[in-house]
This record gives C-alpha cells, sequence and structure tokens, in this order.
C-alpha cells in the first residue's frame, strides 16, 4: 500500500492520477474472526484500527449493512471540543481531543482538523457562572478554557445581534480554542484504511440480521450473506443499537431520534469559528466550500427514518436569524438527518454488556463525532483485556441501577431533552 | 409535517402538540421493592424499530393528552386515543 505524501501526489499527477491504488481492500469473508465489529461508522473502524494497532488483534472483521461512514459519521456538523465537566466525561473527551490532535500524521490521512476554536455563547447571568463553573473544572484538569464577557465576544463576532432589539442579549461565552472541526468521510476512510492495512476486513453491504448462539453465549452474527463466527461480537450501530441489543435479549437505556443538519449556498469568508447559541440548541460553522453548516434541535420524536421534518428547519432557521441577522437572505442547499442513539443520561456506552460474548458501543447522542478516536481506542481496550481503561470505566450500562447517571445538563431521563 | 387527528380537535399539525414519552411503560406497584422493575420504568425502553405507542400533549388546542399509534420507521399515522381512555 502507498504511504500518502506531497511526493505521491506529485508523482501521481505526472501518471494523470490514473493509477492509485485502492485505499482498503473488498476481501471475501473469513469463516471465524477473533472479533466481528458490527457497524463501519467511525467508531466501528476506530475499534478495529486500535484493536489491530494497540493490541496486535489484527484478525479482525468489520461489518457494514450499507457504505463506509453512511451512517452518522457521514451525516454530522463535523464538530470536535472537550468542554465536559462530569467525571467519566471530562478526561474521556480530552484524550480524544489529543488524538484529534495528531490523526492525520498517525493514519497518514488528512482529516483536515481544523482548531478554529468553539464558543458557547450565554445570555443571562445564570448561563455566565454555569461558564465560569465548566470552565474552572476544565482548567483544573489541564484543558483550555476562556470566559469572554459580552465586550471581547462583540469584538471577536461582531456579526452577531447586540442590538436592543436582540431577542436573547449576549452576555458573554465560554470559549476553547482547541476546539474546531475536522473531514467527517475522512475520518471514516482513514481508520478504514489504516486497519486494512494492518489486515482487518472490511465487509461492506452485508446486514447484521441476528447472532449465533452456543448455549448462553453469542458466537458470532448471521448476515444477510451469510454466518460468520467470531469469538468477540461488538456492536457500533448508533442509532440502531437499541435494535440489536433486542436481537440479543437486552433493553437499553435508549431512545432512537432523528437529528437533522443544513448547509446554505456558499458564501464568502464569514465565520471561522464554531458558535453555539445558548438560547435554543443551534450552532454555526462554515465549510472550507463556503456553506454555512447550521445544526439545532432533534425532531424530539423517536425515529428511525433518517429523514427530518419541516418544524425543525423552522425552528432551526428562526434561530440562525434571531442570533445572526445577516444569514436571513441566504437560501439553504442541502438539509438530510441521521438517528441518534439517545441515552437516560446523555453519555455514551463503552462496555461489556449482560451477555457473553457481546460488546456495546453507543449511547453518543448528537455529540459522537469528536468522541470518535477515544471511543475506538477505549472500545478496543475493553475488548481487548476484557476490562475498561480509566477512561471509559464509567461508560457502564449498570451505572442506572447505581444511581451514577452522568448527566451534563441535569436534564433527567428525557432521551430527547439532552 | 406529521397530521395527528386528536379525538378532540380532529386532523391538526404536529406543531400543536408537544411529544410527551413512550407510552408503553408502566409503573410498578408502590409497594415493589426489587430495584430491576424500578430502573426498567425510568430508563430502559423497547426503543422499536416500526410501531411505537407514544403520549402527545395537544398543548395548544384541548390540552388533553393523547396515545398516538406511529410507525418510528415510515412515520405512518395509527390509531389516536385520549389518554385517559387507554387502559393503563
Ligand atoms: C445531523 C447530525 C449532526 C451531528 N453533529 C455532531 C457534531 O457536530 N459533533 C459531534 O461530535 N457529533 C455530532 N453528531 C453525532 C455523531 O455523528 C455520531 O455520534 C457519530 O458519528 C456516531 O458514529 P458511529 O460510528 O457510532 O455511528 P455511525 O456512523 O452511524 O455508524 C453506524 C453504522 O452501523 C451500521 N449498521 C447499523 N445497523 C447495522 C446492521 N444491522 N448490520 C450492519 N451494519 C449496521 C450503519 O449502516 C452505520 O454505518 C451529529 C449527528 C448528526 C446526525
Ligand atoms: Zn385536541
Amino acid at each position: 500500500m502507498t504511504k500518502y505524501s506531497a511526493l505521491s501526489v506529485f508523482r501521481h499527477a505526472l501518471s494523470g492520477n490514473k493509477n492509485w491504488g485502492r485505499a482498503w481492500r473488498d476481501p471475501e469473508p473469513k469463516s471465524s474472526y477473533d472479533v466481528v465489529i458490527v457497524g463501519g461508522g467511525g467508531h466501528g473502524l476506530a475499534t478495529a484500527y486500535y484493536l489491530a494497532k494497540e493490541h496486535g488483534i489484527t484478525n479482525v472483521a468489520v461489518v457494514e449493512q450499507g457504505w463506509l461512514g453512511g451512517g452518522n459519521t457521514g451525516r454530522n456538523t463535523t464538530i470536535v471540543r472537550s468542554n465536559y465537566m462530569m467525571p467519566g466525561n471530562t478526561m474521556f473527551y480530552e484524550r480524544s481531543m489529543q488524538l484529534w490532535e495528531n490523526l492525520s500524521q498517525d493514519l497518514n490521512y488528512n482529516v483536515m482538523i481544523s482548531q478554529r476554536g468553539q464558543y458557547n455563547l450565554c445570555h443571562s447571568p445564570g448561563q455566565m457562572d454555569a461558564a465560569r463553573r465548566r470552565g474552572n473544572i476544565m482548567r483544573a484538569n489541564g484543558i483550555d478554557a476562556e470566559l469572554f464577557d459580552r465586550e471581547e465576544v462583540k469584538r471577536r463576532l461582531p456579526y452577531l445581534d447586540y442590538s436592543e432589539n436582540a431577542r436573547f442579549p449576549i452576555h458573554g461565552a465560554i470559549y476553547q480554542s482547541r476546539a474546531g472541526t475536522a473531514r467527517h468521510d475522512a475520518v471514516a476512510w482513514g481508520y478504514a484504511r489504516g486497519a486494512d492495512q494492518r489486515g482487518v476486513d472490511i465487509l461492506q453491504q452485508r446486514e447484521v440480521t441476528g447472532y449465533l448462539w452456543d448455549g448462553g453465549k453469542i458466537v458470532g452474527v448471521q448476515t444477510n450473506r451469510g454466518d460468520i463466527r467470531a469469538q468477540k461480537v461488538a456492536l457500533c450501530v448508533a442509532g440502531h443499537s437499541g435494535h440489536l441489543a433486542h436481537m440479543a435479549g437486552l433493553r437499553l437505556p435508549v431512545e432512537t431520534h432523528s437529528l437533522q443538519a443544513y448547509v446554505t449556498e456558499p458564501y464568502k469568508p464569514l465565520v471561522d469559528t464554531v458558535i453555539s447559541f445558548g438560547a435554543a440548541h443551534f450552532y454555526i460553522s462554515q465549510s472550507d466550500k463556503g456553506g454555512l453548516v447550521l445544526g439545532g434541535d432533534l425532531d424530539m420524536y423517536n425515529s428511525y427514518a433518517q429523514r427530518g421534518g419541516l418544524p425543525i428547519v423552522e425552528h432551526t432557521l428562526a434561530s440562525a436569524k434571531a442570533l445572526m441577522p445577516c444569514v436571513s437572505r441566504l437560501k439553504l442547499l442541502r438539509h438530510w438527518a441521521g438517528v441518534m442513539d439517545m441515552s437516560m443520561d446523555g453519555s455514551p456506552f463503552i462496555t461489556k454488556t449482560p451477555v457473553d460474548g457481546l460488546y456495546l458501543n453507543g449511547g453518543w447522542c448528537y455529540g459522537g463525532f469528536k468522541a470518535t478516536p477515544a471511543s475506538g481506542w477505549c472500545f478496543a481496550h475493553t475488548i481487548a483485556k476484557d476490562e475498561p481503561h480509566e477512561d471509559n470505566a464509567e461508560f457502564t450500562l449498570d451505572r442506572f441501577n447505581r444511581g451514577y447517571q452522568i448527566d451534563e445538563k441535569g436534564m433527567g431521563p428525557q432521551p430527547n431533552a439532552h | 409535517m406529521i397530521r395527528i387527528k386528536c379525538p378532540i380537535c380532529g386532523l391538526r399539525n404536529e406543531t400543536e402538540f408537544t411529544y410527551g414519552a413512550d407510552a408503553t411503560v408502566k409503573r410498578p406497584e408502590m409497594g415493589e421493592q426489587e430495584q430491576q422493575p424500578w430502573v426498567d420504568y425510568v430508563f430502559n425502553r423497547d426503543n422499536p424499530r416500526g410501531w411505537h405507542k407514544e403520549y402527545w400533549h395537544h398543548v395548544q388546542g384541548c390540552r388533553q393528552w393523547v396515545v398516538l399509534e406511529r410507525n418510528t420507521l415510515t412515520h405512518e399515522i395509527g390509531e389516536c386515543k385520549l389518554a385517559r381512555e387507554v387502559e393503563q
């Protein structure tokens, strides 16, 4: 396999770019593997990569029903940050941030990480207090955070609404300068290529429809194109977690909801950072192609449909206009939806399950893209060693039995509120 | 836009309603001593890919709670009844 470099780009240009090899194989499955990972999104592919790289476990298959990154990995708004304050979350997301910072080099694949900074706006004195508390917790853990007052936010982001008429006056913001965005497809492709190079089989267009059992233990998967045996089966299926858990006789503290994203027509450079509105669920950044990328609320009702409803489009655009009146004449080019694994406390699972042989990675809500590197790293550790790493030790299913929910926003067990 | 046939107000837009929760979850008897039934009640869900019974509140209409059957995969709408008339 070629190593990508400036020289290889130059060399291939001379031959008209006709001789690039494929980035990963399309193998026939073996009859059995040490580990079968279900789901070829970022998390599944990263898990395979780190199983091979960190633990030397290369007899691994990733089974994907569609194409790589066709789930939420290729549908998200690509914000990467590590501004979590609950024990259990803080250092996990910071591990992810540190892996992001070196990911392109590690994978020899440009994931286009752009640490352009992220602002969380505050619209009341109470929100400022909460932001100060969050920032202090971050800094106590060695994570960068800055608190800005209204004047400083106005100086940095002059295009927001600071007028007398602003529906939600801006009091200030908490800022993480290392936060930013990354290229979502490249993350899936980079991990796929890296895993494949280390011997992992990536099997696309193959849907897992059930499990192979030996007594009470899972020993493989049934797919629509034949059975595959495995010592360990690891789920990384995001919004389909409940469905695949159900096939194994488990009920999860998860509901599946749809979340939409929106892109406007290309526009001259305007938003050179990531801005989250604090008064409604809304955030905005700008892609390299110029489109403003907008995100908003869930559709609020359970859905596996992978398409969104119009009321939330209106709600999101109203939020955009309340925050940045200057966008009101831009046209939307596209909008789409992904199906989210919304957990009961807003935090994820990286854990063994009560079913022998079955491991679960899920419950990412709308924050799992940033988690991709650490999620794969910690899940690989959990699968290889049969025990969690300290950074994912709290992401168990039984935290709900013990009363140890990790609820960043104190919303309670209402999945659509996280 | 989902359109819900409220038993009192007739066919109305989803924007008049607020989504409540899964309507199949049942509270254990108050004297229940075991922990698991409570954990299941508060946290665990069937989360079906298909037909789902759910509470909606007609908050900008008659203000009644209704139980709606809706397909989570196709968004097809089924029966809608007043919550107080649905057997618990
Ligand atoms: C609109 C939107 C915006 C978002 N914005 C952000 C953001 O700004 N920042 C952030 O951090 N996160 C964000 N997220 C969340 C983030 O995208 C996800 O949490 C993350 O990508 C999940 O990755 P994954 O690999 O677990 O899931 P996915 O990429 O969804 O991968 C799961 C894969 O499993 C496959 N699968 C499912 N069932 C089966 C089966 N039976 N057999 C075989 N394969 C199966 C699916 O086809 C899919 O490819 C957003 C999500 C959406 C939808
Ligand atoms: Zn009504």
